[in-house]
């Protein structure tokens, strides 16, 4: 117990530091519902314009429209940029002092991120429970509202997979990380991720929506792991064996993303140059 | 010197700066070039499960989508000033210097630079405005071209508007919002289908309070040869881009009434 005490007190002084921008919650909840009313509207249209393609659909409209409302409160949960705190750190040359506490940087690193993206994802996803799973059905809004999951089987593989999404999430965000840390700037890495990110972790479209072709391939790489398996489980597209597989995939991404991370890291803090003085 | 002499100096003095990078901009410029295309591969998958929807192909919503964005990848090259005039303008007291010279405020922003990596998002727009359109049959005649042009000026002065009425209210809020960034970037998105697939509060909201409807919707109905779905009578529809200028103007009306009340921040 005493080995994880540091780790345990990083992770909670970030968590109540980041939860003190309430005016940033409430702004971000404002965009994502935005967001989220027009891909919901989209969606009704595409359903309900072709009633053939709507049943051969793999997730059924009322799925869609609450796996829509979950991504985008869930969406600070995806490792959209580099920590800025650790990209600060590299710039001013603070670094140093994060290697010369008596922690590994990496487990250190790595608990700050997952609180950062914690932090951040749940006065959000409070909001829009409130506001498209309370608000929209009280006022008689039900057809467009967030549901909650159809079986208690759903409800526990929920809540499984969404603290393994973290921790899927935080491996990767430690090896964005690390490419700031070996590029000295943030800048160009998170303009590529974001895109792959919008995309590959079902942000941009639910991944069952896309031709079925690419149905396997879009479940088996790491980015599903962060929203889509999680969302598809809360709505009982994935159930049984097909949920075991869900999870099992976002362990193993999990495992394999802190093992590279903690290779590179070797490897990046070897010839670490410190900035500043 | 007169003000468009000024405002050519400040650009390819802007121009001129960033091509001290010429790495960066132009992978700045593949880089905003790839990141949109991802706008269109939601609607791609879309109509590539359902077929159609209310009649409309996916030729149909790039030339939607082209104008839009043509519009906006405009704007966004010489409205970085206004962009983050809050930020760094009237937080910092930088916006002190600016009043103190003899010209408009308006003219200074807009010469704050140019963003020469705007053209990956203009080059992407007018690809898919092009394609789509050659894919659903349009006829370029010189009417449409033309209408093409005022539609996209239309857009542009809408875009300005909505960046010009950001600034403004940082005379009040001091940061700059990026709430507005859902009408910009959450408007193309919106824009991009035709306003039929939307709720009625949606719809009006995009005629007749932000009218992101009347620079692409109304006006590419009549590029497409389309009658609106909605009821919309034919003359209004090549008409519709004006509404961009009366946006802009009020934008321009808090934009003074905001100069009138600033304080300085001080420091």
């Amino acid at each position: 117990m005493n080995a994880a005490r540091p780790y345990l007190a990083a992770f909670s002084s970030r968590f109540l530091l980041m939860l003190q921008y309430r005016a940033a919650a409430v702004a971000g909840f404002a965009t994502q519902c935005w967001w989220g009313a027009i891909k919901v509207m989209i969606y009704a249209a595409f359903f309900a314009a072709t009633p053939t393609a709507a049943a051969a659909s793999p997730m059924t409209l009322p799925q869609v429209i609450t796996y829509t409302w979950l991504a985008q409160a869930l969406l600070a949960l995806t490792p959209w940029s580099a920590d800025p705190e650790v990209a600060l750190s590299v710039r001013t040359g603070s670094v140093a002092y994060d290697r010369l506490r008596p922690v590994d940087t990496y487990s250190l690193w790595y608990v700050r991120g997952a609180a950062w993206m914690a932090s951040r994802a749940l006065p959000r996803a409070a909001l829009m429970l409130l506001g498209a799973g309370l608000i929209l059905p009280l006022i008689g809004l039900s057809d467009w509202a967030w549901r909650p999951p159809p079986t208690l089987a759903a409800a526990a593989a929920f809540a499984v997979s969404l603290p393994l999404a973290l921790a899927l999430s935080a491996a990767f965000l430690m090896i964005v990380n690390i490419i700031v840390a070996a590029t000295l700037t943030d800048r160009g890495v998170n303009v590529l991720f974001n895109s792959l990110i919008i995309v590959f972790s079902g942000n941009l479209l639910p991944l069952a929506l896309y031709p079925d072709w690419a149905r396997t391939a879009l479940l088996v790489q790491p980015f599903a792991g962060m929203m889509d398996i999680p969302l598809r489980l809360y709505v009982g597209q994935l159930s049984g064996t097909g949920a075991l597989a869900g999870l099992g995939l976002q362990a193993f991404w999990t495992v394999a993303l802190i093992l590279l991370g903690r290779w590179a890291m070797d490897r990046v803090m070897r010839r670490l140059e410190v900035q500043g003085g | 010197m007169n003000s468009a002499a000024l405002l050519l100096r400040y650009f390819s003095a802007s121009l001129r700066s960033q091509l001290q990078y010429p790495g960066s901009a132009i992978m700045l410029g593949i880089g905003a070039f790839l990141t949109t295309i991802i706008d269109m591969l939601a609607a791609w998958a879309l109509f590539d499960r359902f077929g159609q929807v209310q009649g409309w192909s996916l030729g149909h919503i790039a030339v939607f989508y082209g104008v839009v964005s043509t519009s906006f990848a405009l704007t966004d090259f010489f409205t970085r000033g206004f962009d983050v005039f809050g930020n760094e303008f009237v937080k910092t007291g930088a916006f002190d210097r600016v009043l103190l010279r003899p010209r408009s405020p308006a003219l200074q922003l807009i010469g704050y630079e140019f963003r020469l990596s705007r053209f990956g998002r203009l080059a992407q727009a007018l690809l898919v405005l092009f394609v789509g359109a050659a894919v659903v049959g349009v006829d370029w005649s010189p009417d449409k071209v033309l209408l093409l042009a005022w539609t996209i000026t239309g857009g542009v002065a809408l875009f300005t508007g909505l960046l010009v009425l950001q600034a403004s209210f940082a005379f009040w809020t001091t940061e700059s919002l990026e709430v507005f960034n859902v009408l910009t970037y959450g408007g193309i998105q919106a824009a991009q289908f035709p306003l039929s697939l939307y709720a009625a509060w949606f719809r009006n909201f995009l005629i007749f309070v932000v009218p992101l409807g009347c620079v692409a919707y109304y006006p590419v109905l009549a590029i497409l040869d389309q009658p609106d779905p909605l009821g919309a009578p034919a003359w209004w529809l090549p008409t519709a881009p004006a509404m961009g200028f009366v946006f802009l103007s009020l934008s321009f009306l808090a934009w003074r009434a905001g100069i009138s009340r600033y304080t300085s921040t001080g420091s």
